[in-house]
């Protein structure tokens, strides 16, 4: 019996929170992709630090959309009955690990902006994403600590590491513009004083990453075209395989509880 | 707090080996004291004491793998964050036992290096594939069941850190066989398919939990002087028919079905199982269990591709030291 | 080829404000920044703490074992030095 993708009304505020869930939910699955197999020890305790961080914000959102939206969606069918098209997360979490380098990296660019975006959103008259921001920008001020940390070292560490997190800047650059766009849906939310403009969070996240960037003896690329398409469900070639690999029980077994 | 300059090792001690110490420390281990670091100890403590917990935390990092290998797939989003805190408590529990051994004078390094190179051994239940989800509700069950039926006497072995480091774990693992077995639970009151799943795990990973217990009485090489010490308090028999009798009754609450035919209870309560396969389990500890190559492989992997890591952390303390004089300098 | 050392640190934590730091185990970090993270990490992930220090574990002088007897048995005979060594009437009341 093939499993139907479940259906979603997606009001703007319930599209909002998906949106926010699936980043969450994206790179936490992402990094315990290291669990047992990180550079040391230390780092697959902080990795999967941040991935629970991570999870537990994403189910938190998750929930609030099903409560939102009314219909009998909950958590786990946002998260195993969605098919690529109908995920919203930036491009930027589901790029793969790469090497340790590239996994810093993503880390770095998305809780720079994760940390200023949650401080932010505690002020949304929205009292549940208010409540959710509260929780979440105090994990994603220490995820931007541990990961500022790393990439001082790796930029500043050996001539191999440099060159390796220099790359992982190159590559991943042109996902972070992405974070920063406004679609028309995000727009009567931020007027209505739900949500934050993400363009007026932009230049302190280019503060807080040039300075670390720097401090790490690294450059910023020039080329600044950006990529997008992951909040309207156009995704890179990756999450297709991270959701079969996701999904797989829920998909094989259908309607079982677990 | 063990400061790693005053654990001068086998070398120093040696000379002064003599019997009036080696009787003064007995006296001391039969008189329920505890050990420290710096205390002057036999050297075959030492070495014992040093293979048996650095054999301890291998077993806690490469059980990491089995579990592991399951994450990316749980069923559920609860499931994925109770099992990924679940393989991070163990990797934590492989940094606290590497702690405790380092006391002993090894570094952790050292240590990694021979486990590496295949001379130190893990636990060999970690050689047996994860199928399905019902393995991982299996694994919480019973491979921790076991390793708490093992763990709580070391929580008052002779050796200060080891016990406090057993305490510790014990105290977080309590939530480890409790999430196993409510995955077994909800398998069992599910679907026949599941149901079947939850058997078929049972049926695997029966025998080999049994034989985490190590060899029958008797045939057990380090028992004796482990007990003389204080560092093993019962033995292998007696911790297998411990975990056996507590099992059989969850087993049956489950309406899961022990695969041992010949099993039977005796007058006293007891559950007496059936002989076990010792040729398999000699197998496994040689290295020819279904995944000791993958397990090495993948530890392997990690440690060598996280070796630019580590230099590059390395290199950035130097240079940083190297400003701070500087600096300090001017 | 060995595998080079990385530092160990000894972690100490508070668990709630009145309570001293107390030692809790060590790590193996490259320095100061990382070990004080992966203290957090490793030590409190179950709200064990509200303070942490780290110290490196060669900055650590220990008392040596062998001279228990000059360091610590001496005080053992000073039992003036706790208050039932004195006697004080029972009609005085507590003190």
């Amino acid at each position: 019996m093939p499993v139907a993708n479940i259906q979603i009304s997606e009001t703007p505020l319930v599209l909002y929170t998906l949106r926010r869930a699936d980043d969450a939910l994206i790179l936490g699955h992402r990094l315990p992709e290291w669990c047992g197999h990180a550079p040391m020890l230390e780092e697959d305790m902080a990795l999967s630090n941040i991935a629970l961080d991570l999870i537990g914000q994403a189910r938190e959102l998750y929930s609030y959309a099903a409560k939102v939206e009314g219909r009998d969606n909950d958590e786990d069918k946002f998260a195993y009955l969605r098919d690529v098209r109908q995920y919203r997360n930036l491009l930027l979490v589901e790029q793969p690990n790469g090497d340790f380098a590239q996994t810093l990296v993503r880390q770095f660019f998305y809780s720079a902006f994760a940390d200023l975006y949650w401080r932010a959103m505690m002020g949304s008259r929205d009292a549940t994403l208010a409540a959710i921001a509260a929780k979440s920008e105090k994990e994603s001020a220490y995820h931007l600590r541990h990961s500022s940390e790393w990439i001082i070292r790796l930029g500043d560490g050996t001539e191999e590491s440099h060159a390796r997190a220099q790359g992982a800047v190159d590559h991943l650059w042109a996902f972070t513009g992405e974070m920063f766009a406004v679609d028309d849906s995000e727009r009567g939310l931020i007027d209505a004083g739900a949500a934050v403009d993400p363009a007026s969070l932009r230049d302190r996240w280019l503060k807080t990453v040039t300075g670390v960037i720097s401090e790490a003896t690294l450059t910023l690329p020039q080329n600044n075209w950006m990529q997008q398409g992951g909040r309207a469900g156009r995704h890179s070639e990756h999450l297709g395989h991270l959701l079969s690999e996701l999904q797989s029980m829920q998909r094989t077994f259908p309607g079982l509880t677990w | 707090m063990y400061t790693q300059a005053l654990n001068t090792g086998e070398a120093d001690d040696r000379g002064l080996e003599d019997a009036a110490r080696a009787a003064q420390f007995q006296a001391r281990v039969d008189a329920e004291e505890r050990i420290e670091p710096n205390d002057w100890m036999p050297a075959a403590y030492r070495k014992t004491l040093t293979r048996q917990i650095s054999q301890h935390a291998h077993s806690e990092i490469v059980g990491m793998l089995p579990e592991g290998n399951w994450i990316t797939r749980a069923p559920t989003l609860r499931r994925k964050a109770a099992l990924l805190a679940k393989v991070q408590d163990e990797c934590g529990h492989g940094l606290y036992l590497y702690a405790a051994a380092e006391t002993l004078g090894s570094s952790r390094e050292e240590l990694v290096d021979a486990m590496l190179a295949g001379k130190a051994k893990y636990s060999s239940i970690f050689n047996y594939p994860t199928l399905t989800w019902a393995d991982i509700g299996t694994i919480g069950w019973l491979v921790d069941g076991a390793a708490i039926m093992n763990q709580i006497p070391l929580c008052r072995c002779s050796y200060g850190p080891y016990a406090r480091a057993m305490i510790r774990v014990c105290k977080e693992e309590s939530f480890h066989q409790r999430q196993g077995y409510e995955i077994m639970l909800t398998l069992c009151r599910g679907s026949e398919e599941q149901k079947a799943m939850a058997q078929d795990a049972l049926n695997r990973w029966w025998w080999p939990v049994l034989m985490m217990f190590g060899p029958p009485d008797g045939v057990s090489q380090h028992s004796d002087t482990s007990t003389k010490w204080k560092i093993k308090r019962f033995s292998n028999d007696e911790l297998r028919q411990k975990f056996v009798d507590a099992t059989v009754p969850q087993a049956q609450y489950l309406g899961l079905t022990i695969p041992d035919p010949g099993m039977t209870q005796d007058a006293d309560g007891h559950w007496r199982y059936s002989e076990i396969d010792w040729t398999e389990f000699k197998q496994v500890l040689a290295g020819n269990g279904p995944c000791n190559r993958d397990r090495i492989a993948a530890r392997r992997k990690a440690h060598d591709e996280g070796a630019w890591v580590r230099e590059a952390a390395a290199a950035y303390a130097a240079k940083r030291q190297h400003r701070q004089t500087a600096q300090a300098a001017e | 080829m060995a595998t080079p050392n990385t530092p160990l640190w000894e972690v100490f934590i508070r668990s709630r404000n009145g309570l001293a730091h107390k030692h809790v185990g060590s790590l193996h970090a490259s320095d100061a920044t990382m070990a004080l993270q992966a203290a957090r990490d490793i030590y409190t992930r179950r709200g064990e703490g509200l303070s942490i220090w780290v110290v490196p574990s060669t900055a650590i002088t220990a008392s040596d074992p062998a001279e228990k007897g000059m360091m610590f048995e001496p005080a053992e005979s000073k039992i003036y030095r706790h208050p039932t060594f004195y006697e004080v009437p029972e009609e005085v009341g507590h003190m």
